[in-house]
């Protein structure tokens, strides 16, 4: 039982980490129409601003300060000079052009810090752990990741449905015409959006900082279980990603934890490992089939 | 305040307007006539920016606006009631009222929720309701107040009350009537010549992107072939 929660906090912290990209990444799908293979790159940017900084001042919160605007510059200047080209152009050229940037990323990132990772420390006050349930002592730092995750979806919560902003931004995503129509500079718009994705995701990235190793290129196994995410969850809704994420994160975990034991009950030992190691791997992709087969468009689509 | 001046606009090769002329003057409310796909519409949009014109003059308030983007446009002071309504149906009513208000031209007396829940109070009860919740009616209704709550200086209405019911019908030409008592400046497009007369101080007709007449209400009512050449009535 104390394995059991003890997974089930470990499935929660990656489903929020997945929310965090998958966030940024749905608002932009949904709503620029624009397939963004690179948001893995602003992931990693954040990722590397924010371990440079803390390796630097011996800070983390300011290693999160720097890493945001970062994120968020960058995404601002691949908007503006890259998407806007973009946005009449159909998904395969949008595909193409992103996946360009990944590389482009990578490299630049190999040229500034280098091909050595990275490694970032759980900074000193985190680097405890706390006893949520008594006998069962939880990394702090993971806890702060949980917490970080449930202040950004209330954030984004009250941004989309308590701000004028937040309502031209889904104005936007139903009719851009209409709203432009009405007064509303959607290109400023999507500027401010795809800026605001990016800089989750440089959150993510400087968040996984000191569970992960940053590397060039820990975009991309991110990006695929994101892109899982919002399908699952529905593509544009913040909401759904909340959902999707928490839904990935945890099977994924509990997957890869209970799968082998679970298998062992029915196989001999070194055929439960082969074959759960391949299921646990599988699940989540099993996961988003079932789910479209019944709800085609998401768990929770934005105009739904 | 608004003057079309010989546009010309194209949707790919293919020529929608023809040296189309029109103008609104403060406080007046001009029609835009005639059968379906003569223009009217295309007319409209144009003045909007959202197919822009490839040649010709739009000016609004001594601005020339046919360069300017969408936004802009609107910022002016033209608020826009589109064809088929165009409501945002992820937003709820309030939402649909609030996101896009507006007093950029700093009116004396704006327009509040208050104000312009009064014109329409049936859609008091609806404040909490998606847009794709409200009936057609009322989702007209949402349209024009949305319009408002950007203190417009021109209102345009496209297709004012289509496909709506009678009962519906009567509150958009009440409210209309309202509005021009207010001193709006409005063009509008609506089948409905009888409210037309009653509303309107002059009016003009379209056929195959061209526009073909224009004159007074006393002008039209009183012409009979004109009405049955080009609108079919």
């Amino acid at each position: 039982m104390l394995l059991f929660i003890e997974q089930l906090l470990n499935g929660l912290q990656l489903g929020i980490m997945l929310f965090l990209m998958s966030a940024g990444l749905t608002l932009v799908f949904g709503i620029m129409q624009v397939i963004n293979l690179a948001h893995g790159s602003f992931y990693m940017i954040g990722a590397y601003v924010g371990a440079t900084v803390t390796a630097r001042t011996g800070s983390f919160i300011l290693g999160i300060l720097a890493a945001l605007p970062a994120a968020a510059l960058a995404g601002m200047l691949v908007e503006i000079l890259v998407l806007r080209r973009l946005y009449k152009k159909d998904h395969l050229d949008q595909v193409l052009a992103t996946f360009g940037l990944i590389m482009f990323f990578n490299e630049l990132t190999r040229i500034i810090w280098g091909r050595q990772p990275l490694f970032m420390d759980v900074p000193p006050w985190l680097a405890g752990s706390i006893e949520l349930i008594p006998g069962i002592p939880y990394p702090s730092y993971r806890i702060a990741v949980i917490a970080v995750g449930i202040i950004v979806g209330v954030f984004l919560y009250l941004l989309f449905t308590r701000t004028r902003i937040g309502m031209q931004i889904r104005a936007g995503a139903s009719n851009q015409e209409m709203a432009g129509a009405l007064g509303v500079n959607i290109r400023l718009l999507y500027t401010l959006v795809f800026s605001l994705g990016t800089l989750l995701a440089g959150l993510a990235g400087v968040m996984a900082g000191p569970i992960l190793a940053v590397e060039a290129g820990m975009g991309e196994s991110i990006l695929i279980l994101t892109f899982v995410v919002i399908v699952i969850g529905g593509i544009g809704s913040i909401r759904g990603a909340l959902l999707g994420a928490l839904l990935v994160g945890l099977v994924d975990t509990l997957g890869r934890a209970f799968l082998p034991t679970l298998l062992r009950l029915f196989l001999s030992a070194a055929y439960a490992d082969g074959v759960a190691a391949s299921l646990a791997s599988m699940s989540v992709y099993i996961l988003m089939v079932a789910i479209l087969v019944y709800r085609p468009h998401g768990l929770l689509p934005a105009n739904g | 305040m608004l003057k079309v001046d010989r546009i010309e606009t194209f949707y790919g090769k293919s020529q929608a307007l023809f040296g189309v002329s029109l103008n609104v003057r403060e406080g007046e409310v001009v029609t835009l006539l005639g059968r379906n796909g003569m223009g009217k519409s295309t007319t409209v949009r144009s003045i909007m920016g959202l197919t822009p014109i490839r040649s010709g003059r739009i000016v609004f308030e001594g601005t020339d606006i046919h360069q300017l983007p969408g936004y802009t446009i609107a910022r002016l002071g033209i608020g826009l009631v589109p064809e088929g309504r165009q409501i945002f149906p992820n937003l709820t009513v309030y939402e649909n009222m609030v996101a896009t208000a507006a007093n950029r031209l700093g009116m004396k007396t704006p327009y509040t929720l208050d104000s312009v829940l009064s014109i329409f109070p049936r859609l008091t009860d609806r404040l909490t309701h998606y847009g794709n919740q409200l009936s057609g009616g009322e989702q007209q209704m949402l349209s024009v107040v949305r319009a408002l709550m950007t203190n417009p200086k021109l209102l345009i209405m496209d297709e004012a009350t289509e496909g709506l019911a009678p009962l519906v019908r009567r509150e958009i030409w009440r409210a209309l009537a309202m509005l021009k008592a207010n001193g709006h400046a409005i063009l509008v497009i609506d089948k409905n010549l009888d409210a037309l007369l009653k509303l309107a101080d002059r009016h003009c007709i379209m056929e195959n992107g061209r526009l073909v007449w224009r004159g007074s209400t006393a002008e039209l009512a009183g012409d009979d072939g004109l009405k049955s050449r080009y609108l079919g009535v």
